[in-house]
C-alpha cells in the first residue's frame, strides 16, 4: 500500500458517544479518512457500526463527540448538512420509494422542493452518465418496486453519486448481494476510489474486508479496539478481534445418509411474477444429510422453497413424502408431515414483531402443542420460550418482550430453536445466516450440523457459494426453474458451479437431449 | 328510448358536469393527503364548515372570490388541526379524522346559530353565475354541455391538471409521493416527512373546503344543514376509484355525477311513477360501489399510507 504524498483527510470523527437508554452504543470513538482510503469498519451485529454511521450521517445526534468533514464541523443531527458536505449513504436496508422510477427515486431532493420543473430529461442523462461511467447497470425509468435486491443498491449508490458525493459510507453492501453482484460492487468501488472518492465499507464478513479495505477498524461493544492495516493483517487475527476470543470454525464432517423424506419427481410450478416457478424438478431429500440449493437469486429458490413449505403445490409431476404420495398439500399439512422452516425473511415470514417472544416460540405449534380443549396453555408456552431462550442462546431480557427488539441474530436463534424443537424430520433453511455475524453463523451452522447427525434431512438454500460447499454434502444448483444434477461433497469446484449458476451448462445439456 | 333521450340531450351533461365540481376539488385534496401518506377523513366534515365559510362571507359583504378564499383558509386552518394530530403526534388517522368531521360540522352549525339566531330560512346570496366562453359557447351540443359552467367549475378542472402537474412533474410532488410510498427514503434526503406530510394535509383540506363552497355559492345560493350529504365519504370512495392519480378521479367524479344527473332524469320519466323514488336515489351510490370493484382490484394503495413516522425508529 502506497501512502499518498500528503494525505488529504476527508473526514474525522472525534470522540462520538451516544447512549441509548443504560446501552451504550458508541464509547468515545474516534478515527479519521483520507482521501482515496477505503475504511473497513469491522464489527459483530451489535458493536455500534450502524449507530456510529447514523451519527456521522447526522440522523442520530452524539451525546459527545463531534463530526468534520472537510475539515467543517457538522451540526449534530442534520442529515441535509451531510449530504451537501459530500457525504453518501448506502443503508442496508434501503431507503427507495418502490412506486417511483430509478431516476425518481434519485433526484429526490436533490432538487430544491420550490422548483418549478424536475427536467427529467438532464436528470436522466445524468443518471445514465453515471451509471456507465461506474458500470452501474440500470434502467432509469424502471420502476423501483420491480427491480431485484442487487439492482435496488446500484440504485442507491447512483443516489450518492448523483449529489456528486465525495465519501460514500455503505452499510453491509453485499449482505444481500449475490457473489456475482458483490464482486461487480467491488469493481465500481475501485473505479470510484480511482475517482478520489473515499469510502467506509461496514461489514463481518472478514473476506471481503481483506478485498476491498485498506485499513480495518475494528468496534466491539461499542469501542474501538484496534486498528490495522489490511496489508498487516490476516482474516484469523481479524476474527479474533472482532469476538475478542479465538474463532474456530468447525469442519462438517461426512454424513452418513438414510432413507429419502421427500422426493420431487419432473415436478413444476406456475411462474410468480418475475421469479420463475420450477420446471420438472427432480430431487430426492434423505435423512440425515444437508442438500444445498446453489443459484443466483431469483432462479427459483422462492418456487422450490414455498412448495417444500407447503405455500404452494406442484402443477406436475410428483411428489412423494417417506415414500407415499402427497395429497392436499399445504402448509398445515406440510408442518403435520414434519416439515419446519427457516425462513427467508425472519422480519417478515419468520416472526411477528410486535409480537413477543412466547407468542413468536409457538406460532407454528401453538394448536398442537400449547392448546387444551380449545384453550391456551400460555404457562407451558411460557417455559418452552425459557427452555428456547436458555437452549439457544437467545440474548434477551425475557420471553415477555417484542420480538421486534431483538438483534438479528437472537432473531434467527429463535426461529432456529422453534425449528428445532419441533421435532421435524425435513429442515428448510432458506438463507439461514444471511446478515449474521461469525459467531451466530457458526453456532447456526453447528445446529444445522447437528440436526442433520440426528437424521433430519436439511434443505439448505444460500447464495453464499462458501456456506452451500462447506455445508452440504449433496449439492444441486438451480438456474431458471431448471435444476442440476445432485454433486457429491468435495466432487465441485466452485468455478464449475458458478458455470452451472450462470446456466450454461443447462443450455448444454439441453442441445445434447 | 327514454334513457336515450337524456343521454343525448346538453343539459344531462351540463349538470354532470356541475355535479362533479364539488368531488372533483374534495377529491383532489384527498388524493394529496393521501399521496403523503395521510388518511384524512376529517374531509366531510370540512366540506360542511367550507360550504358555510364561503358563504357567511358573501354575506357579510365579500366579493364571491372573497369568500373562496375564506373557506379555503377555514379549510386550510381545520387541516392543520388534522395534521399536527396525525403527523407529528402520530395519532391513529380515523380517529383524528372522524373526529375533525364531528368536531367541524358542530362548529359550523354552533356558528351558524350564533351568527343567524333569528332566521327561519337561510338568507340568500348573489351566487357564481354561468360564463359563458366566447366562441366555444357557441358550438353546438358541447357548448351548453360544456362551456356554460360556473368559474368555479372551471376551477375545478384547470386544478385537476394542476395537481396532476406538480405531483408529477416538480420536485415537489416527487416528494410528495416518496412520503407516502418510503418515508424513510425522504428523511434520508434530508427532507422532512413531517414537513411535507403536514403541508399535503393543509393544502388538500384547503380544497376539501373548496369543494363545500361550490355547493353553496355555485350550486346553490344558500346554506342549509345536511347540504353536504355524504359527498366527502365518496371522495374517499373516488381516490380509491382513480388509483390515487388526479386523471382517473377525475373520471371517477364524472362517472359518479353522471349517475346522479341521471337518476334524477329517470325520477321524471314514465317509469318513475311505478318505481319508488329510494331507489333512484340509491343508484348512483349503487353503481359507484360496482364500478369501484371493477376498477380498484389492482390499484397500488401508497405503501406508507396511514403509517406513521417518527424518525431514528427501527
Amino acid at each position: 500500500m502506497v501512502e499518498p504524498a500528503t494525505p488529504e483527510t476527508v473526514l474525522r470523527l472525534t470522540g462520538i458517544t451516544k447512549r441509548f437508554g443504560a446501552v451504550t452504543a458508541n464509547d468515545a470513538v474516534s478515527f479519521a479518512l483520507q482521501k482515496g482510503e477505503v475504511i473497513a469498519l469491522l464489527g459483530e451485529n451489535g458493536a455500534g457500526k450502524t449507530t456510529l454511521m447514523n451519527i456521522l450521517f447526522g440522523q442520530y445526534t452524539a451525546d459527545e463527540g463531534t463530526v468534520e468533514i472537510f475539515g467543517r464541523q457538522m451540526p449534530p443531527g442534520h442529515p441535509r448538512a451531510a449530504l451537501d458536505a459530500g457525504v453518501g449513504m448506502v443503508h442496508q436496508h434501503f431507503t427507495l420509494a418502490g412506486n417511483l422510477t430509478v431516476w425518481e427515486n434519485i433526484v429526490l431532493g436533490a432538487q430544491p422542493l420550490g422548483a418549478l420543473s424536475l427536467n427529467a430529461s438532464a436528470a436522466r442523462d445524468k443518471v445514465r452518465a453515471l451509471a456507465a461511467r461506474f458500470h452501474l447497470k440500470v434502467d432509469p425509468d424502471a420502476r423501483v418496486g420491480r427491480l431485484t435486491v442487487g439492482e435496488r443498491q446500484r440504485v442507491e449508490i447512483l443516489k450518492a453519486l448523483y449529489r456528486d458525493a465525495r465519501i460514500l459510507i455503505l452499510d453491509e453492501p453485499t449482505a444481500v448481494l449475490t457473489p456475482q453482484e458483490t464482486d461487480a460492487l467491488f469493481a465500481t468501488l475501485r473505479e470510484a476510489i480511482g475517482l478520489g472518492l473515499s469510502i467506509v465499507f461496514i461489514s463481518h464478513k472478514l473476506h471481503e474486508v481483506m478485498a476491498i479495505s485498506d485499513r480495518v477498524l475494528v468496534l466491539r461493544h461499542g469501542r474501538l479496539v484496534a486498528e490495522r492495516a489490511t496489508a498487516q493483517t490476516t482474516r484469523h487475527e481479524l476474527a479474533a478481534l472482532m469476538v475478542g476470543a479465538e474463532v474456530t470454525v468447525p469442519e462438517v464432517a461426512q454424513a452418513s445418509p438414510g432413507a429419502p423424506l421427500l422426493s420431487l419427481r419432473r415436478v413444476s410450478t406456475p411462474d410468480s411474477g418475475t421469479a420463475p416457478g420450477l420446471q420438472a424438478v427432480t430431487m430426492t431429500l434423505c435423512a440425515g444429510q444437508i442438500t444445498g440449493l446453489a443459484g443466483v437469486s431469483g432462479n427459483g429458490q422462492a418456487a422450490l422453497s414455498d412448495l417444500v413449505s407447503g405455500l404452494i403445490a406442484p402443477t406436475s409431476g410428483e411428489m412423494d413424502l417417506a415414500g407415499a404420495p402427497v395429497r392436499g398439500w399445504s402448509p398445515r399439512t406440510a408442518l403435520a408431515q414434519g416439515v419446519a422452516r427457516i425462513p427467508e425473511d425472519r422480519h417478515k415470514t419468520g416472526t411477528i414483531a410486535d409480537f413477543d417472544l412466547t407468542e413468536n416460540a409457538i406460532l407454528e405449534s401453538y394448536a398442537s402443542r400449547f392448546s387444551r380443549r380449545g384453550w391456551m396453555d400460555w404457562s407451558g408456552a411460557r417455559r418452552f420460550a425459557e427452555r428456547l431462550i436458555a437452549t439457544y442462546d437467545v440474548r434477551c431480557p425475557g420471553p415477555d418482550i417484542r420480538v421486534r427488539l431483538l438483534s438479528g441474530g437472537n432473531m434467527q436463534k429463535l426461529i432456529l430453536g422453534r425449528v428445532l424443537e419441533s421435532g421435524a424430520r425435513i429442515i428448510l433453511a432458506n438463507q439461514p445466516v444471511r446478515g449474521l455475524d461469525i459467531g451466530a453463523v457458526s453456532y447456526v451452522h453447528g445446529r444445522l450440523t447437528a440436526a442433520r447427525d440426528a437424521g433430519a434431512a436439511v434443505l439448505l438454500i444460500s447464495e453464499d457459494l462458501d456456506e452451500i460447499t462447506r455445508l452440504s454434502d449433496v449439492i444441486h444448483v438451480i438456474s431458471e426453474g431448471r435444476l442440476s444434477p445432485p454433486f457429491a461433497r468435495g466432487t465441485m469446484q466452485p468455478q464449475e458451479l458458478g458455470i452451472w449458476m450462470s446456466g450454461q451448462r443447462f443450455d448444454e445439456a439441453g442441445h445434447a437431449a | 328510448m327514454d334513457l336515450f333521450d337524456i343521454l343525448l340531450s346538453a343539459s344531462f351533461w351540463a349538470a354532470t358536469i356541475r355535479i362533479a365540481s364539488p368531488l372533483i376539488f374534495a377529491t383532489l385534496g384527498e388524493l394529496i393527503c393521501e399521496r403523503a401518506g395521510v388518511l384524512n377523513l376529517g374531509i366531510e366534515g370540512i366540506m360542511v364548515a367550507g360550504a358555510f365559510a364561503g358563504w357567511v362571507a358573501v354575506l357579510n359583504g365579500l366579493p364571491l372570490w372573497g369568500g373562496v378564499a375564506v373557506a379555503m383558509a377555514v379549510g386550510m386552518a381545520l387541516g392543520a388541526v388534522h395534521s399536527v394530530l396525525s403527523v407529528p403526534f402520530g395519532l391513529s388517522q380515523h380517529v383524528v379524522g372522524v373526529g375533525l368531521t364531528l368536531l367541524a360540522s358542530a362548529l359550523t352549525f354552533y356558528t351558524y346559530r350564533v351568527m343567524l339566531p333569528e332566521v327561519s330560512s337561510p338568507p340568500k346570496i348573489a351566487a357564481f353565475q354561468p360564463y359563458e366562453v366566447p366562441l366555444l359557447s357557441d358550438l353546438p351540443f358541447f357548448g351548453q354541455a360544456l362551456f356554460s359552467q360556473t368559474p368555479l367549475t372551471y376551477a375545478a378542472f384547470v386544478l385537476a391538471g394542476l395537481v396532476a402537474l406538480v405531483l408529477y412533474r416538480t420536485p415537489l410532488g416527487l416528494a410528495v409521493r416518496a412520503a407516502g410510498e418510503s418515508p424513510a427514503a425522504v428523511a434520508a434526503q434530508g427532507l422532512s416527512v413531517t414537513a411535507i406530510r403536514m403541508g399535503a394535509v393543509i393544502v388538500g383540506s384547503g380544497f376539501m373546503a373548496v369543494g363545500g363552497a361550490f355547493l353553496t355559492m355555485s350550486a346553490f345560493d344558500s346554506f342549509f344543514f345536511e347540504m353536504v350529504n355524504g359527498r366527502g365519504w365518496i371522495c374517499i370512495a373516488l381516490v380509491v376509484f382513480g388509483a390515487w392519480k388526479p386523471g382517473k378521479a377525475l373520471l371517477g367524479a364524472l362517472l359518479f355525477a353522471a349517475f346522479d344527473a341521471l337518476q334524477i332524469r329517470l325520477q321524471q320519466t314514465p317509469m318513475g311513477a311505478l318505481v319508488p323514488y329510494q331507489v333512484f336515489l340509491m343508484l348512483p351510490y349503487a353503481l359507484s360501489i360496482l364500478a369501484l370493484v371493477v376498477m380498484s382490484r389492482r390499484a397500488e394503495v401508497p405503501a406508507a399510507l396511514m403509517v406513521p413516522f417518527n424518525k431514528g425508529e427501527r
